[in-house]
């Protein structure tokens, strides 16, 4: 069998990704890719990335056997790769500083990014304050309710945060706006996109900074077990965590990759942002082209999700590739079971996941049930919940 | 030919140069629409480009924006927009109406239908804002085929050899991008403009249209004199936003006259 190979040089992954955007936005791609390919097997540039992804980031994050969990749950095992142990405490970081060596490589001396759930501005603020980079964050006004300590975060490690109050003000809103920001600055700017959408070159290199994740994944799993896992869950909301995990097992067909969306109120209220499991129609938004959650006049959709992270009415072009050439698996999360999740790992393992995190986790679990004691599950535990205390609180009814 | 060939030919042969407004459909209610491009047209627009509303209008600055999210308030989408054409069709058939939007909603009834749809409500023209010529080479074929203009958009930063690739798939006219920045930001560098234009004019004879950032009659005039045509969107959108419903006619028209005049 051919080794997997996407996507081709101008960003597809069959039908879906490519470059939609308007032609004052072209030549900066253009520059971006050039400049991509150039420092992506760069010696110098890989030695100064692995350098600050050990000493700043903390990397090899440890793989960990959650075996309280996994007895209490009943059936396969359930390992947990510790992207919350990272420093900023999710995957994002992984590529953030990959773009903003980029960037620096590239002589941009400020940084703007888009955030949901705030983890990517967190990561993006962090390692601009390291390099001494201006960093403006675009984050929806309803998000920056949900997420008040991320954007403190933020302020702290010198951002400015520029509240979106323009459409749902959530992800989908911020990303406009930082693409409005992008065209506006594009000689002295870096847009460093969090998520694997986008147009070309964002998802491919997203994906790129991230599979960090699953190398690491590979050699771990080798040297704890001596062999692979037989499923590898990871939530899905643009889908940059799942692509990270996912992509160096593409061609390992014997492990099933299954990726977790959310379901929200359920999928059948239509609140939910899981366009992958809900079968929604293909369409173009935030320059490429995949499944998108939109009415009959081809309008986004609101979504709806507990967690910021996973609110976007799109997924990244790769997922809907992986969905339809049947190499990924799709399902969805609802609210409830992803709450219960995250509780049950609290209490048994002394680990607080995120909301987005909890999807996967609840998944797992789910799926454990019906395999043996002897197999083996691999959780992207893509990121701590500390930013989720305020909101798993006040579902609970308690004041902080 | 076309209506929009037409038109230009129609001008140049009076030494005069085309005044292309811009209003969303729908904008501030769709039962408007049809009357505000009768007034623009009485008032002296040669050609209208009305904007599809969408979602999520990355290219867009502000005012269009909220332009837009007005409109989708009263849930109008291309349905009503073809509808919109079709009426001002009954009193108008000589003034161009280029339709100005996003691949989504195009996309979401599928290319094939909308070049049906376009043609039975007699559009002219369309610029898709996100559709770079790599990507929607199929979508101007089949406009091609219904002798529907594509027109396209060339930036500041846009380079010669994407210049030709882009004249090879334009006609009608080609939209010059006064600035480097989203619709109604800031203002126009007019030198920095009429070297570029100078550059594209002698790659082609389709006749040059600049926009983004003309925010008055002055710069209307200067754009006017290094380019076949002036669109003017954001000022017109601000007026509509600035108007209510008993003097939005009024103020558009008396907006078009001094722009008309400016540009004479």
């Amino acid at each position: 069998m051919q080794p997997y190979d996407m996507p081709d040089e101008k960003g597809h992954f069959g039908q879906f990704g490519g470059i939609f955007v308007a032609e004052t936005l072209i030549e900066a791609l253009d520059e971006l890719r050039v400049m991509y390919e150039k420092y992506r097997h760069d010696p110098d540039f890989l030695t100064e990335l692995q350098y600050d992804l050990k000493h700043f980031v903390g990397r090899p994050s440890p793989i960990y056997h959650a075996k309280r969990w996994s007895d209490r749950v009943g059936g396969a095992q359930i390992y947990l790769k510790r992207e919350d142990l990272n420093h900023t405490g999710a995957h994002k970081v992984n590529n953030t500083v990959g773009q903003a060596l980029l960037a620096k490589r590239m002589g941009k001396p400020r940084i703007i990014a888009e955030t949901g759930a705030g983890q990517h501005g967190v990561a993006t603020a962090t390692i601009s304050a390291r390099l001494g980079l201006e960093c403006v964050v675009y984050m929806g006004a309803e998000d920056v309710k949900r997420q008040a300590p991320n954007v403190y975060r933020m302020k702290l490690l010198g951002a400015t945060v520029v509240p979106v109050e323009s459409g749902s003000k959530t992800l989908k809103d911020a990303l406009n706006e930082a693409m409005r920001d992008w065209v506006t600055n594009i000689s002295t700017t870096f847009y460093i996109i969090g998520t694997v959408a986008g147009p070309h070159p964002y998802p491919m290199m997203v994906r790129d900074f991230n599979s960090v994740v699953g190398v690491e994944c590979k050699m771990q799993m080798n040297e704890m077990l001596g062999r692979q896992p037989d499923a590898v869950v990871a939530c899905v909301g643009g889908g940059s965590n799942a692509m990270g995990i996912f992509y160096p097992y593409i061609d390992l067909r014997e492990v099933r990759l299954i990726g977790v969306e959310a379901a929200g109120h359920g999928i059948e209220t239509g609140k939910h942002a899981a366009p992958l499991t809900a079968n929604s129609p293909i369409g173009v938004l935030h320059g490429n082209r995949t499944y998108l959650m939109q009415n009959e006049e081809g309008q986004i959709i609101e979504t709806h999700s507990i967690s910021a992270g996973l609110d976007y009415p799109g997924v990244g072009p790769e997922h809907a590739w992986l969905k339809d050439i049947k190499r990924a698996e799709y399902v969805a999360v609802t609210d409830t079971d992803a709450l219960d999740a995250f509780h049950s790992l609290c209490l048994t393992e002394g680990i607080i996941p995120a909301l987005e995190t909890s999807h996967a986790l609840a998944y797992a679990e789910k799926l454990a049930k019906t395999m043996k004691p002897d197999q083996v599950i691999l959780v992207n535990l893509s990121g701590r919940g500390d930013k989720d205390i305020n909101t798993v609180a006040k579902i609970s009814n308690i004041n902080l | 030919m076309s209506r929009i060939t037409d038109t230009f030919q129609a001008l140049k042969e009076k030494n005069k140069k085309a005044l292309i407004p811009y209003i969303t459909a729908g904008d501030p209610h769709p039962d408007l629409t049809e009357s505000m491009l009768h007034a623009l047209v009485d008032a002296g627009a040669d050609m209208i480009e009305l904007g599809i509303p969408f979602s999520d209008p990355m290219a867009d600055g502000p005012t269009i924006q909220r332009a837009s999210e007005r409109a989708l308030a009263h849930h109008v989408g291309l349905s009503h927009v073809f509808k919109m054409v079709k009426a001002f069709r009954e009193k108008n058939n000589k003034t161009p109406i280029i339709l100005m939007g996003y691949a989504n909603p195009i996309e979401a009834i599928s290319a094939e239908t909308f070049v049906v749809r376009a043609k039975a409500s007699d559009v002219d023209g369309i610029i898709t804002v996100d559709y770079p010529p790599e990507e929607c080479k199929q979508f101007t074929k089949l406009l091609k085929e219904k002798n529907i203009d594509s027109i396209f958009l060339l930036s500041p930063t846009t380079e010669l050899d994407r210049v030709k690739l882009i004249i090879e798939q334009a006609s009608g006219f080609l939209y010059y991008v006064s600035l480097k920045g989203v619709t109604g930001a800031a203002n126009i560098d007019i030198e920095q403009v009429k070297s570029k234009v100078g550059i594209i004019r002698e790659l082609t004879k389709l006749p040059i249209g600049v926009g983004f950032g003309v925010k008055d009659a002055t710069t209307a005039k200067e754009v006017a004199k290094i380019s076949d045509a002036v669109v003017v969107g954001s000022r017109m959108v601000q007026e509509i936003e600035n108007s209510n419903k008993d003097n939005l006619i009024h103020n558009i028209s008396k907006l078009m006259k001094e722009l008309r005049e400016a540009v004479n």
